[in-house]
Formats: C-alpha cells, sequence, structure tokens
C-alpha cells in the first residue's frame, strides 16, 4: 500500500473518532444512548461520503462502502425471508407449538395438509446447494414461473391491455356544441374544452402514429411514413419526459443525502 | 425560516444566495467560453456544479411557490370530498433510498386523511416500509395529531411476504392475510376494520413507492379487479410509466418530489394548521430547480463543444 493511501486513511480515522466524540457530546441530554448515536450518525456520513467519493475516482473507501451494502442487503433479504415468509405466514397456520416458540399469533383452524407442499417445494430449492442434487431445485423453480405466469396472465391482460385500449378511445369533440360555442369560450385553463381536446387527440394520434413506427410489414414510405416519423417523434418526446423525471429523482436523492450532511452530521439549523 | 428569524440571518441568507447564484453563472460562462474554444470539460468539474447547485439552495433556503396540477389535485379533492369516517388504506411501498422523495408524500397524505378525520389502515408491500412508517408516526402522528388513537383512528398491520399473492388475497378476505396488526391485536378486536372484510369496503388506497411489488400490483390484482379508486404517489423515475394509467385505472397521481411539493403546497392553503409544519417538499425544489438549470446548461455547452468540434473538423 502507497504511502499516502496509508497517511489518507489515517486522516479518515481520526476524523470518523473526532465526529464521533462530538456528536456523542451534542446527543448528551437529548438521546438516551447517546454514545451509540453519536456513532450511527458517524458511520452513515462516512457511508455517504465514501460512496460520494467515486465520483472522484474508485478508492478503497469506496469498495468498503459497496461491499458492506452488498453484504447487509444480502443478510437483511435473507433473514426477512425466514422471519416474514416461514414464521410469519407458515408457522401460525401449521403448528402452535411453534408459534409460541417463535411468539408469533397461532391461527386456528387455518391448518390445512397443502401448506406442506410449499415447505417441501423451499427444501427442494435449497437443493441447488448440492452439486449432485441441484437440478431437483428446477422443480420448484417451474413451479414459481408457472404459477407467477398464470396469475399475471389474466390481470395484465385486463388492466395493461383491454383496459388501455379502452383508454385510447377518447372524445376527439370533448363537449361539442358547436364552432360558435368553441371560440366564444376558448380558454388555455387545464380543465378547459380547448386543453382536453387537444390532449384526447394527442393521445389518439400519438398512440396510433407509434404503432405505425413498428409496422414494419408495408413500407414506411408517403403518408404511412410521414406517420411513422411522427412516432418516432413521440417515442422521443417519450424518452426525453422519461429522462427528466430521472434527473430529478436522482436530484431528490442527492438532496436528501446532502440534507443529511449538513443537519444530522455537521448539526447546521437547515 | 420563518416569521420569527432574526432580519440579520435573512440578510445573510439573501447574500449566500447572490453569491451561490454569481459563482454558479460565472462558472457557466467560463465553461461556455472554454467550450467555444473547443476545449474538454472534464466530468468531475460537471459534478462539482451539481454539487454547489444542490448544496446552496439547501445552505440558503429558497422556496417557490407551487401550484397543484389537475392529476395531483384529483387525489387531493378525492380525500377531501370524503365524508369524515372513510377507510383509507396507506400503503408504504418504499424503502430508505426512496425515501427523500416519497416520505413527503406519506407524510402529507396521512395529516390530509387525519385532519379529515378519517380512519387509516397503514401496511407495506416492501419489508422496508414499516420503519418508513414509524417516521410518520414520530414526525406527524405523534407530534401534531396526539388525540388519535390506535386502533381507533388508525392501525398498523405492518408487513406480509408475498408481493403480490397478499393483494390476491386481501381482494377478498383482509384476516386471513392479516390475522392481527403489528402490536397482536386481534383483526375483530381492532376498531378500524369494523365494516372491513376486503379492500373492496375501502373507500381509497393510496400505495406510495416505485418499485415492485407496488402501485402497478396495486393496480392489476385490487383497483381493475374490485373496482377500488386508487391513488398513488411514487419515486419520480416510474411516473412516466404509470401515467397512461391515468385518470380510468388511477385517480390520481403524484410524480416524484414535484407532485409532493404541490401536494403540500395545497394542504397549507387549505389548512393553515399546517402552516408550521414542516414541508420538505417544498423546500427540496429549491435544490431541483437550480441544478435542472445547470443541467440544462451544460446540455447546452455540450452541445456548442459538439458543432464547434464538426466545424473544425470541416475546415480540415
Amino acid at each position: 500500500m502507497k504511502r499516502s493511501t496509508l497517511i489518507l486513511m489515517g486522516l479518515v480515522v481520526i476524523v470518523f473518532a473526532l465526529s464521533w466524540i462530538f456528536k456523542a457530546i451534542s446527543f448528551h441530554g437529548v438521546e438516551e444512548h447517546y454514545v451509540l448515536q453519536g456513532f450511527l450518525v458517524t458511520l452513515a456520513a462516512f457511508l455517504t461520503l465514501s460512496i460520494m467519493s467515486f465520483l472522484y475516482r474508485d478508492n478503497p473507501f469506496y469498495k468498503f462502502a459497496e461491499h458492506l451494502f452488498v453484504g447487509i442487503s444480502a443478510a437483511f433479504w435473507m433473514s426477512m425471508g425466514f422471519w416474514s415468509t416461514i414464521v410469519g405466514n407458515l408457522i401460525p397456520r401449521l403448528s402452535e407449538g411453534l408459534s409460541n416458540f417463535f411468539k408469533v399469533h397461532y391461527i386456528p383452524g387455518d391448518y390445512n395438509i397443502f401448506f406442506y407442499i410449499p415447505v417441501i417445494l423451499g427444501i427442494l430449492l435449497l437443493m441447488r446447494l448440492s452439486r449432485n442434487y441441484g437440478w431437483i431445485s428446477r422443480w420448484s423453480l417451474a413451479f414459481i414461473v408457472g404459477t407467477t405466469a398464470g396469475l399475471n396472465f389474466i390481470r395484465y391482460l385486463r388492466s395493461d391491455f383491454i383496459n388501455q385500449v379502452s383508454a385510447t378511445y377518447v372524445p376527439l369533440l370533448v363537449d361539442w356544441q358547436g364552432i360558435g360555442h368553441f371560440f366564444s369560450n376558448l380558454s388555455l385553463s387545464a380543465s378547459g374544452q380547448f386543453i382536453m381536446m387537444l390532449a384526447n387527440w394527442v393521445i389518439f394520434l400519438g398512440v396510433m402514429c407509434g404503432i405505425i413506427y413498428f409496422f414494419f410489414s408495408k413500407e414506411h414510405t408517403g403518408m404511412f411514413g410521414r406517420a411513422s416519423r411522427v412516432g418516432i417523434w413521440i417515442l422521443m418526446i417519450t424518452f426525453g419526459a422519461s429522462f427528466g423525471y430521472t434527473v430529478m429523482g436522482r436530484i431528490s436523492l442527492l438532496v436528501g443525502r446532502i440534507t443529511f450532511l449538513f443537519r444530522d452530521w455537521m448539526g447546521l439549523n437547515i | 425560516m420563518n416569521a420569527f428569524t432574526p432580519p440579520l440571518a435573512l440578510a445573510l441568507v439573501d447574500i449566500g444566495r447572490v453569491i451561490s447564484l454569481v459563482l454558479i453563472a460565472g462558472g457557466l460562462l467560463w465553461l461556455l467560453i472554454r467550450a467555444i474554444k473547443l476545449k474538454e470539460v472534464e466530468r468531475r468539474v460537471i459534478f462539482l456544479f451539481i454539487f454547489i447547485s444542490v448544496a446552496a439552495p439547501i445552505l440558503f433556503p429558497t422556496v417557490f411557490k407551487e401550484k397543484a396540477t389537475p392529476i395531483v389535485k384529483a387525489v387531493f379533492d378525492k380525500i377531501e370530498s370524503l365524508p369524515p369516517g372513510s377507510k383509507v388504506l396507506l400503503s408504504y411501498d418504499f424503502d430508505p433510498a426512496m425515501a427523500p422523495e416519497v416520505q413527503p408524500m406519506a407524510d402529507a397524505f396521512s395529516r390530509h386523511c387525519l385532519v379529515k378525520g378519517h380512519k387509516i389502515v397503514y401496511m407495506c408491500l416492501f419489508a422496508t416500509g414499516q420503519g418508513q412508517f414509524t417516521r410518520t408516526m414520530e414526525n406527524v402522528i405523534r407530534p401534531e395529531f396526539p388525540e388519535k388513537i390506535d386502533g381507533v383512528d388508525y392501525v398498523n398491520i405492518g408487513y406480509k411476504a408475498g408481493n403480490e399473492g397478499v393483494l390476491n388475497v386481501i381482494i377478498s378476505d383482509f384476516k386471513k392475510m392479516f390475522p392481527t396488526d403489528v402490536n397482536g391485536v386481534p383483526y375483530d378486536s381492532v376498531e378500524v376494520f369494523k365494516g372491513i372484510r376486503s379492500c373492496k369496503d375501502l373507500d381509497l388506497i393510496i400505495s406510495i413507492g416505485g418499485g415492485r411489488p407496488g402501485i402497478k400490483e396495486w393496480v392489476l390484482f385490487v383497483g381493475d379487479p374490485g373496482d377500488v379508486p386508487i391513488a398513488t404517489g411514487v419515486a419520480a423515475v416510474v411516473a412516466p410509466q404509470l401515467y397512461p394509467y391515468y385518470p380510468k385505472q388511477l385517480l390520481g397521481l403524484l410524480g416524484g418530489i414535484k407532485g409532493a411539493a404541490e401536494y403540500e403546497s395545497e394542504l397549507v392553503i387549505h389548512y393553515p394548521r399546517f402552516k408550521d409544519s414542516p414541508t420538505p417538499a417544498l423546500l427540496m425544489m429549491g435544490p431541483q430547480t437550480l441544478a435542472h438549470i445547470v443541467i440544462m446548461a451544460f446540455i447546452i455547452i455540450g452541445n456548442v463543444l459538439f458543432i464547434q468540434g464538426r466545424r473544425k473538423e470541416g475546415k480540415q
């Protein structure tokens, strides 16, 4: 390890220790476990800065924070899977004795022999860890894939296809009472007739042109080609809107972390 | 910043705002000149600018006025129009990573429902949602509504594993999936649950999140088959995917921090008692606005650099 890296690590340890001491002092009299609170806030700040340090360049602090995050996430979801699925869902329906042991509410009268099927399938799934019997886990996997596909098929067909097609059939003339009435009540309000009609036309034409762009059985020339071109524009605008929203989302997360650093760690009154 | 902030502090904040704006504008101008001269801009400079443009409005708060758009107003009006005592389900389908964006929505929904006297059922499809509800409990319910009683005015039934499987059960039978609340109180003893057998007996369901399982599963497994009104507040990243559901399958949508800010603003306008309540989403719009301006400036600078480069290639 380089000498400069060692010096930097030493500095980080010193800053960490100082931060812990200062935070513990600031929590004294406010929090019951002020030493622990001081440590947790300092650790959170250290990990935040470690992750952000990647923007400068890859470094050991970033790697440490990244590995810690992955490890803790894996452990968290494994323990959650056990406590919420096996202890939370299965045991209260199987055994009163086990329910008392795990201190969960037993559900009397809900016992069913079929509850052993997921237990067996779960054990089969763990056979993946064995080199010789790993193939048995495919049965459980096939069951999961099959039931999920079956469960979702009808729902998606109804909500994401039929209902979406139905939502595209919007009135192109909203509250139409003649051209005179239309111009005399012309307004740019979002709930006004003009904007609502415009929105419905955009939905109708946007969907049609978008579909035409993905229709490859006919050459994209003439009117058809022009509609396809509009379809590309609609897609580009959609991607642009998605990008804009993504930027907003990422900036929000950055604001969240910087606010934490300024207010909770540095103690600024903002 | 409030009415009791000393004038000197206000003046210092104004000075800070001006200095940071001058710094950012000057820096961008310098980068534009460099771009015209065909000099590359290192990516770390861009990160630095984004940091300054986000940090400056946090240190020197800048609050913009927000006006609720129809898609946000629809959610507000729905909660507003329900008679007191209506049953509203708030599902915390998010984790700490999404919290800066969606926790303000969750808190605002809770405030609105509680002030209207609705009965709230809290649950989560994310295991980590349980911790996020604790924040609402500590920051909103206990300090602002100390008179509200657990089990009578609201109930927390917590997390159940199973993703859409959970929804597939509670659309027909709540008790089967949630025999007790998180405190172990049996379903039949919880007053909020009186008259609720399944999700179909709820007056409104609001899912707050942005991942899977989330609002899409709520629409697919509860909203559409059960014909239950559903609204949502989601992280900005997934909002564009959910717009097609509005207004037929979703009665309204809060997209990202902008949606949350609009909702908070609407809440303060209708209920002046929330004037001094925390409005984190409104405060976040300052950094958002400045950061977006800087990003747009960088897009322009990038294009200038690209056009200049092409011109130079053409001359050669």
